[in-house]
């Protein structure tokens, strides 16, 4: 099996860099876990599918993007919203159901939107937002901007048609967009060993002589190398890549399953932890001076306190006004 | 216990896997716990000691519910282990809601028993809309909508209509064909030897039951009463009929006339509550109620505000007189904007009537009785007669009614202000 | 006035908006170089190249998806489908993308795009060839839902539906695309949402769309000659929004109505149209809402077993007998 790339040098240039990568996936562990808390205490509803453990895929590969550049995710993509700048308060508002979240309370957790920085939503049928994120991409070229399009989906959405359909026709119309896969091993209770007759996803791209990288999902710095290859090969060659990004989910598939038991064990994850991609590039950065602890515990003061905010937001904000019902349904 | 799956209304602790005693930190798993969906783990949500497993292994507890309690290894606990004794305590959330939701969705409508009419209770309104025609023996007549509208339109009874279309209904081209003719009169109560009496429930009855029951039910009512001076009405109305002419003029018929000029001055009290409206009427089409040998019912003098008391008086008995033998038109009986409800002939000094949805109200009048009253700081014996005005509070607010009800007394105690 | 087929207007009409507005694009099987499996973009290639006439493999959901998706990011799609029977593939992108992004998104992203080709049983292609589906779609909230029955109506609605904000089914019917009609030369368009009287009559009232308004036509003709009973006609043209003011009108002058539709009858277009009628027009119903629809099976391949599955001028003759108390 192919193996991932390996970890990338630090540069002490970058440090500010780096600090901002840390601090984002930090956020992301700690809204999520209020998420999770607020969902056990029945103050958000529905599904809910938690990003703890994958916080380096998002992070990284986020950054590597313009700020004109589109983004596709699957419903389990609060992370990828905080990432690209939206704000605890219009994410947590939105898990709650209230009208000031990003989607006014009428998308919930699966369906954040954020069309103002290129951030075209959370899609919850698996494999179905592979065809929009080939039509931005599409539209990009169309109108001869350098604009990229990437689309995060789990590896077991690499088996339905959709997956195929969209991969031939984005090398066949050569799309500048990434399909960024986070195999986090499960989809949600059956491995990959059991759902794909092909363990190597990255060998997927072959069928359509697409590029294809493998990554470390764990390494937030990885992650960032690989998706900027990506991203040039799609703004100056306008070709498309598949990156598949090998990672580890901590919580269940949504709240409402199990975290482990018959489909995997606790010392599984128990072991998976131990490559934490918080902090082992935590440790990295201190080791390396680019981090010390005084710093990094006021970077978790502001961030518990960002977070604890937009609970609190969440909590007094209104819900939508019941005209909000039959608003949105047509545009006029 | 947490909500574990959306769908989780109650868990079952199947194991504990820290004890009383020891030290927990944040995202410690405490517990299994089985759900409806899977065994899932229940988490620390914060750090301490976790000083007291409230729900044994084994045991089964709704969402919301104590299980335990974390806090400092020397924090008083007592007050939260009592408040989980209530337990279920908890922000609404998701369960709560949902089975509100399933509360408001499968409850049935609340059933009122229909109320027992005694004597000298006021009179149910009549019905509206009306029944459906039956047959002589109660069957029901099978007509096309569009051949009932037209029937009614034009008074044709479908009683007597032959039927063309399949299975005997009566389409638009029969009662185009068919001749009015007067109804057949509904057939006699069956009287028994007993020591009671069965009646069987009319469609009227089962009507006014049902009426009622929306009346009294929904409408929020309230009440204004007022005492009137009727001496110069009786004298007006003396002077009337010592003029000899047919009919003669009764109270009812002045107080009638008085009420629908009132009701011209006080639109907001001719009014029809509509759900998600009001209709507020120019023209006054007053219903007085009737009682009847079956019931009651209310005949519609309409226009009455542009009638003279001569005209009020003459359709007045008319009505009266066609619906005791049950000849009144559906048009001759439905479309009132207020009623008034008479029972001074019964002497009754005062009652409340129940209002006749969708008007908004009802004026139930007493008898005139002579009493000693003080008029200019003297005692004297005058006719005085009460009236009870019933509101519609959705529509008539307290000052609206009472000003309405003031023109009303006004006029009566000076009847020339009729023709004012 | 020009008189021009079906498949011109229809031509013309992606022609005049391609022109009119650069962000217009059509995309779908062999809409280029074969010049269009029905022919319908004849000529489109080669007047605005391949950028802008799109060859697609055969993968309805995958191209059905990405013209959603360039949808989002502000092009305006016309997604050809060889046949709507094979729109099956893609409903999941029509029904669970175009339908909802606007309101999952709060309002964010509206979708104007077109998905279009023929529908409805041609000749002797059998069960999955053959099939009627506007109900689907029109049960969607988010969606419109076109099914023009002349060449006037297709051109004009067919520019409507491109300028729209929102997602339109657009289902041609197969059999039309040869029919004539006359089609005036200057720019119109026919708003969404508007049905159309196609016959004045004042006995009953036929409601109608796509291929069943030349059944109902012809039926008007018979039931004038051969039993005196004088029929209106009303083709709805756009299914969803429906034009339930334009029924109720019919229906309260006639007094009796059969609604003549292709697709099947349960949960058909025609269920909700009566649904329309007794609420809008119930006291003037002088007989119950009668409908004639295709059978309720598969299509046949047999050329017999085939004719009776379709609504037949007879079968509707049969109904307003019915509704008029003749029979």
């Amino acid at each position: 099996m192919a193996q991932p790339a390996t970890y990338s040098a630090l540069d002490a240039e970058r440090g500010d860099f780096y600090l901002h990568l840390l601090r984002q996936m930090v956020l992301i562990r700690r809204f999520e876990e209020r998420a999770g808390e607020a969902y056990a205490q029945g103050k958000i509803g529905g599904f809910c599918h938690l990003y703890i453990g994958q916080e380096a895929v998002a992070v990284g590969a986020i950054a590597a993007l313009g700020p004109a550049d589109y983004i596709f995710t699957s419903y389990r993509e609060h992370a990828h919203a905080l990432a690209r700048g939206m704000t605890p308060r219009a994410a947590m508002a939105e898990l709650f159901g209230k009208v000031t979240g990003c989607s006014k309370g009428k998308g919930g957790s699966m369906h954040l939107f954020d069309v103002s920085t290129g951030f075209l939503g959370g899609h919850a049928i698996v494999g179905a937002h592979l065809p929009l994120a080939a039509g931005a991409a599409f539209a990009a070229k169309y109108r001869g901007s350098d604009q990229v399009t990437v689309c995060f989906f789990g590896e077991a959405a690499v088996n339905i048609g959709a997956f195929h359909e969209t991969l031939n026709m984005a090398a066949l119309w050569k799309l500048p967009v990434i399909f960024l896969c986070e195999n986090n091993r499960y989809g949600m209770g059956t491995a990959l060993e059991r759902a794909s007759a092909v363990y190597d996803i990255s060998q997927r791209a072959c069928s359509y002589d697409m590029a294809s990288e493998i990554a470390d999902g764990m390494d937030v710095l990885a992650m960032y190398d690989v998706t900027h290859r990506a991203v040039d090969r799609a703004r100056t060659e306008g070709l498309p890549t598949l990156i598949e990004a090998r990672t580890y989910r901590y919580m269940g598939h949504s709240m409402a399953d199990p975290i482990h038991g018959h489909y995997r064990t606790k010392e599984e994850l128990e072991e998976q932890k131990q490559r934490d991609p918080i902090e082992s590039f935590k440790a990295r950065l201190l080791d390396e001076g680019l981090l010390d602890g005084e710093t990094y515990d006021q970077m978790e003061s502001v961030i518990a306190d960002d977070v604890d905010d937009s609970i609190r937001f969440s909590e007094e904000s209104p819900d939508p006004d019941p005209d909000e019902l039959f608003r949105d349904v047509y545009r006029d | 216990m947490e909500a574990l799956s959306p769908t989780m209304e109650e868990g079952k602790v199947v194991s504990w896997l820290k004890q009383e005693g020891e030290g927990v930190k944040t995202g410690d798993v405490l517990a299994e716990v089985e759900t409806d969906k899977a065994v899932m783990e229940l988490q620390a949500r914060g750090d301490g000691v976790l000083r007291k497993i409230v729900a044994e292994e084994g045991a089964t507890v709704e969402v919301g519910s104590l299980v335990a309690v974390i806090a400092a290894p020397d924090e008083d606990i007592d007050a939260l282990l009592e408040e989980g004794a209530g337990s279920g305590e908890r922000e609404p959330g998701r369960q709560e809601q949902e089975a509100e939701g399933e509360q408001r969705a499968g409850a049935p409508t609340a059933t009122v028993a229909p109320p027992v009419r005694t004597p000298g209770q006021p009179s149910p309104p009549p019905a509206r809309p009306a029944p459906l025609p039956e047959t002589a023996d109660g069957a029901r007549i099978k007509a096309s909508p569009l051949a009932r509208r037209v029937a009614a339109e034009r008074g044709i009874d479908l009683k007597i209509v032959q039927g063309s279309g399949p299975g005997g209904r009566i389409v638009l081209r029969d009662v185009e064909a068919a001749q009015a003719e007067p109804p057949v009169p509904p057939p006699a109560l069956a009287l028994r030897d007993e020591g009671f009496e069965d009646a069987k429930l009319s469609q009227m009855r089962k009507t006014i039951a049902r009426r009622l029951v929306e009346s009294i039910g929904p409408i929020p009512h309230f009440f204004l009463t007022t005492e009137v001076d009727m001496e110069r009405t009786a004298e007006a109305r003396q002077a009337l009929n010592a003029l000899g002419e047919e009919p003669r003029i009764s109270f009812n018929d002045i107080i009638m006339k008085v009420i629908a000029a009132s009701l011209r001055e006080h639109r907001d009290c001719n009014a029809w509550w509509q759900e998600d409206h009001i209709r507020y009427f120019n023209e006054v089409h007053l219903g007085m109620a009737v009682a009847i040998d079956e019931g009651l019912i209310t005949p519609v003098i309409r226009h009455a505000h542009q009638k003279t008391l001569r005209q009020i008086a003459v359709e007045a008995r008319a009505l009266a007189e066609r619906a005791r033998v049950r000849k009144l038109k559906p048009e001759e009986y439905t479309g009132a904007t207020f009623s008034v409800s008479n029972l001074g002939m019964l002497d009754i000094d005062q009652f409340t009537a129940v209002i006749n949805p969708p008007e908004a109200g009802i004026v139930a009048i007493g008898s005139i009785t002579e009493k000693p009253v003080v008029v200019d700081g003297a005692v004297v014996v005058r006719k005085r007669m009460r009236m009870t005005m019933s509101c519609d509070h959705r529509v008539i607010d307290g000052a609206t009614g009472a000003r309405f009800l003031q023109t009303v007394r006004r006029m009566l105690e000076n009847p020339l202000a009729i023709v004012w | 006035m020009p008189t021009i087929t079906y498949r011109d207007a229809l031509n013309q009409a992606l022609r005049e908006e391609m022109e009119r507005d650069p962000n217009v694009f059509l995309m779908g099987e062999e809409v280029g170089v074969y010049q269009g499996a029905y022919k319908v973009s004849r000529g489109l290639l080669e007047k605005f190249g391949e950028q802008r006439v799109v060859d697609t493999p055969i993968a309805e959901l995958g191209f059905a998806g990405v013209g959603v998706g360039a949808a989002m990011v502000g092009l305006r799609p016309i997604i050809e489908f060889m046949t709507w029977n094979f729109a099956l593939l893609a409903i999941d992108e029509v029904v669970n993308a175009a339908a909802k992004m606007l309101y999952m998104s709060g309002g964010q992203i509206p979708i104007p795009i077109v998905f279009r080709g023929p529908g409805g049983a041609a000749l002797q292609l059998a069960a999955q060839h053959s099939q009627a589906f506007e109900s689907w779609y029109a049960h969607v909230p988010g969606l419109k839902v076109v099914a023009p029955a002349t060449p006037y109506d297709a051109k004009g609605l067919l520019k409507s539906a491109v300028r729209d904000d929102n997602p339109v089914m657009f289902l041609e019917g197969e059999m039309l695309y040869n029919t004539k009609g006359d089609v005036p030369d200057d720019e119109y368009t026919i708003p969404l949402g508007e049905a159309d009287v196609k016959r004045e009559g004042s006995d009953v009232t036929l409601i109608v769309h796509s291929k069943t308004v030349a059944v109902a036509l012809k039926a008007a003709d018979r039931l004038a000659k051969e039993l005196d009973v004088s029929a209106e006609i009303v083709d709805l043209r756009t299914i969803r929004p429906l034009d339930t003011a334009a029924i109720a009108q019919s229906v309260q002058k006639t007094n009796r109505c059969v609604v003549v539709e292709e697709g099947w009858p349960f949960c058909g277009i025609g269920a909700q149209v009566a649904f329309e009628i007794q609420r809008d027009a119930f006291d003037h119903l002088d007989a119950p809402v009668l409908r004639v629809t295709g059978a309720d099976v598969p299509m046949p391949y047999n050329k017999k077993l085939e004719r009776s599955a379709k609504p037949s001028p007879d079968a509707v003759i049969d109904a307003v007998k019915q509704v008029t108390y003749l029979d």
